[in-house]
């Protein structure tokens, strides 16, 4: 039953007016999300994420279809779902510069209908729980993008909120910053069983880390939806081997691999992880339709100058899935716009 | 411990439901919070005392020395410094009223409060109580320099009925406000170029540097429309009991036309937020920055 879920969504469109033409943000999603239930929307920019998120936080009246968030109707019923949401977006300039941390996080404790001394207490504790002890009377424009960062996280827990919605959330923090804020994330998950958390992120790792199960979206439309195992296992009917050379094959390259009978693609591995700086190795990764390509793939190195240094056999990863069920990868923008 | 979590409900739907009292005391709530960084701005930005008091007071002296050298009545003195004070108000409401919701768009923070658990007039409502409370301080300071500085001498007999013409002046006065907020948002960027351009004009007809009288047939158009001229032109026979000079009409009246002008404000501005907010919703207005 609709009522009984945190998110239900059906045939939900988002047009937006512009010129020359409509552009459709979301052609027709469908959706539910349980209670309790950690879910991710994993897409580049353009893909309608934030625009689904905008419609179930009641920002956004859909053009067509319906969307629940607690069993309310985002159109009719947004007072009572503002009771129970509440929404952090990365890169959120928020609140007053001249209040310090603490006071902005009591002035919105105060939009979100809390008791005066329980809006301190409640204050305190997330300045603690988010390490912005320190900065606590610091005013707010004087904090660092990881803090201010922090103090929107903190926000988004005042109300302790049913359902709370990250729109890439760790959107330009550094490395440490967006650790911390995905612990948090877990915390939160692990201390308040029953709170539902929608996800908008393009960073794999994140949506790995945080979500029980995923939908993989692309110009509005969701194109696989599963927990990340399900979604992997949609690649693994090839087979996909990470090979370290000592240099680079010659006469034609990668192009000439990937014309090998059973090569299904062959590209350079290095911009996921691996560090060639200093040295003439280079790291590929090539899919195969079996195993028994690959020693046409070893052969085929080996005569044009290159000897293998390393082989292992890789797992997919949710951006092969991406790759497989878009035919492009996350860096390769469709050159359309996010709207929203 | 579960340190993040301490609602009593059990599930979301159950959380969702809140009694009326609730609804009430939350709203007000809000109503302080936003209220708050206004006010706390007066010891946090000294720098309002150069923009907000000295300069408007340049234009008060201005006009003083004019009315010297003609030798107008010396209740001109007092209509000017007066009228100076009463300014500050009007640039509160079309800078930090009017224009504030479009600020507030472009910062992110319309977003939050269209999904806070509060109705939008909270936030008008302390904005205003916020705006007025901060622009009390600059008013009286003009008005205490003002007196010092050209000897103004008040005769103020009503001092009650003075405070409730003040008072009811400001409801319409942040009223118009409220009703501008919606409009400067639907307006989009045009609204920097109406709050500039209804800047001077309504420095002329609310008469802030003469008695509205002097305006002739059109003060009967300021009446039916602009509070900061109803009231000042009551507030000047109030406290100037003594000049001579004439009002527009008598106090009574006024004070009647500044009340229903507050109905007519507040009723309109909750209005246009409803109509805003389903416009915005419908047409992404609140999601789509700098348009």
């Amino acid at each position: 039953m609709p009522d009984d879920l945190a998110i239900h969504a059906r045939g939900v469109t988002r047009v937006y007016k512009a010129k020359p033409e409509r552009v459709t943000a979301l052609g027709g999603v469908d959706l539910d999300v349980a209670p309790g239930e950690y879910f991710g929307l994993l897409g580049p920019n353009g893909a309608g994420k934030t625009t689904l998120i905008k419609i179930l936080t009641t920002l956004l009246i859909p053009t067509a279809g319906t969307a629940m968030v607690a069993g309310f109707d985002v159109v009719t019923e947004t007072a009572k779902i503002r009771r129970v949401i509440n929404m952090v977006s990365g890169g959120e300039q928020s609140g007053y510069g001249l209040l310090t941390a603490r006071e902005q996080l009591w002035m919105f404790s105060q939009f979100y209908g809390l008791p005066n001394r329980e809006g301190w207490r409640k204050v305190d504790e997330l300045i603690e729980i988010t390490g912005l002890t320190e900065q606590k009377d610091q005013k707010v424009r004087t904090l660092s993008t990881g803090q201010r960062q922090k103090l929107n996280f903190a926000r988004g827990m005042l109300n302790d909120p049913w359902v709370l919605f990250l729109d890439e959330p760790t959107l330009g923090l550094d490395v440490a910053a967006a650790r911390d804020l995905r612990e948090h994330t877990l915390a939160w998950k692990a201390a308040a069983p029953g709170r539902t958390l929608l996800l908008t992120t393009h960073y794999m790792v994140e949506a790995e880390q945080l979500c029980d199960r995923i939908a993989i979206v692309d110009r509005g439309m969701i194109l696989a939806l599963g927990t990340p195992e399900e979604l992997r296992r949609r690649v693994q009917a090839e087979s996909i081997f990470r090979i370290e050379l000592d240099r680079l094959p010659q006469n034609g390259g990668l192009a000439a691999l990937t014309d090998l009978p059973g090569v299904l693609s062959a590209v350079s591995a290095d911009d996921d992880g691996t560090d060639a700086a200093g040295s003439d190795r280079v790291a590929l990764k090539v899919a195969l339709a079996d195993d028994s390509a690959l020693t046409s793939v070893v052969t085929a190195v080996s005569e044009r100058g290159s000897h293998l240094v390393g082989l292992a056999k890789s797992e997919p990863s949710l951006e092969d899935v991406f790759v497989e069920l878009v035919g492009r990868g996350f860096g390769e923008e469709d050159g359309k716009d996010d709207l929203s | 411990m579960n340190r993040y979590a301490s609602t009593t409900a059990t599930n979301a739907r159950e959380a969702a439901e809140w009694s009326t009292g609730r609804i009430i005391r939350s709203n007000l709530r809000a109503v302080i919070g936003r209220a708050y960084p206004r006010v706390i701005g007066l010891t946090r930005e000294p720098s309002w005392l150069f923009f907000e008091i000295f300069l408007p007071f340049l234009a008060v002296s201005a006009f003083v020395f004019v009315y010297r050298a003609l030798e107008a009545p010396e209740a001109y003195v007092g209509f000017v410094v007066l009228g100076g004070a009463m300014t500050a108000f009007w640039l509160n409401v079309v800078w930090m009223m009017a224009a504030q919701f479009y600020w507030e768009k472009d910062q992110g923070n319309l977003e939050l409060y269209f999904t806070a658990p509060m109705h939008l007039m909270s936030i008008l409502a302390g904005m205003a109580i916020g705006g007025l409370v901060m622009t009390s301080s600059r008013a009286l300071a003009v008005i205490g320099i003002g007196s010092l500085l050209f000897g103004v001498t008040y005769d103020i007999q009503q001092p009650f009925l003075l405070a409730g013409v003040f008072l009811l002046t400001m409801v319409p006065l942040y009223g118009m406000g409220m009703l501008f907020a919606s409009l400067f948002l639907l307006w989009g960027r045009e609204a920097f170029h109406l709050a500039q351009l209804l800047q001077e004009p309504i420095y002329f007809l609310g008469g802030v540097n003469f008695p509205l009288r002097a305006l002739g047939p059109v003060a009967g158009v300021v009446m039916a429309t602009l509070p900061l001229g109803v009231g000042l032109d009551a507030m000047r026979q109030l406290v100037f009991a003594d000049s001579g000079v004439a009002g527009v009409l008598p106090v009574g009246t006024e004070v009647l036309i500044l009340a229903v002008m507050g109905v007519v404000f507040i009723v309109a501005a909750r209005l246009a937020l409803g109509y805003l907010e389903t416009l915005a919703r419908r047409e992404g207005r609140l999601t789509l920055r700098w348009q």
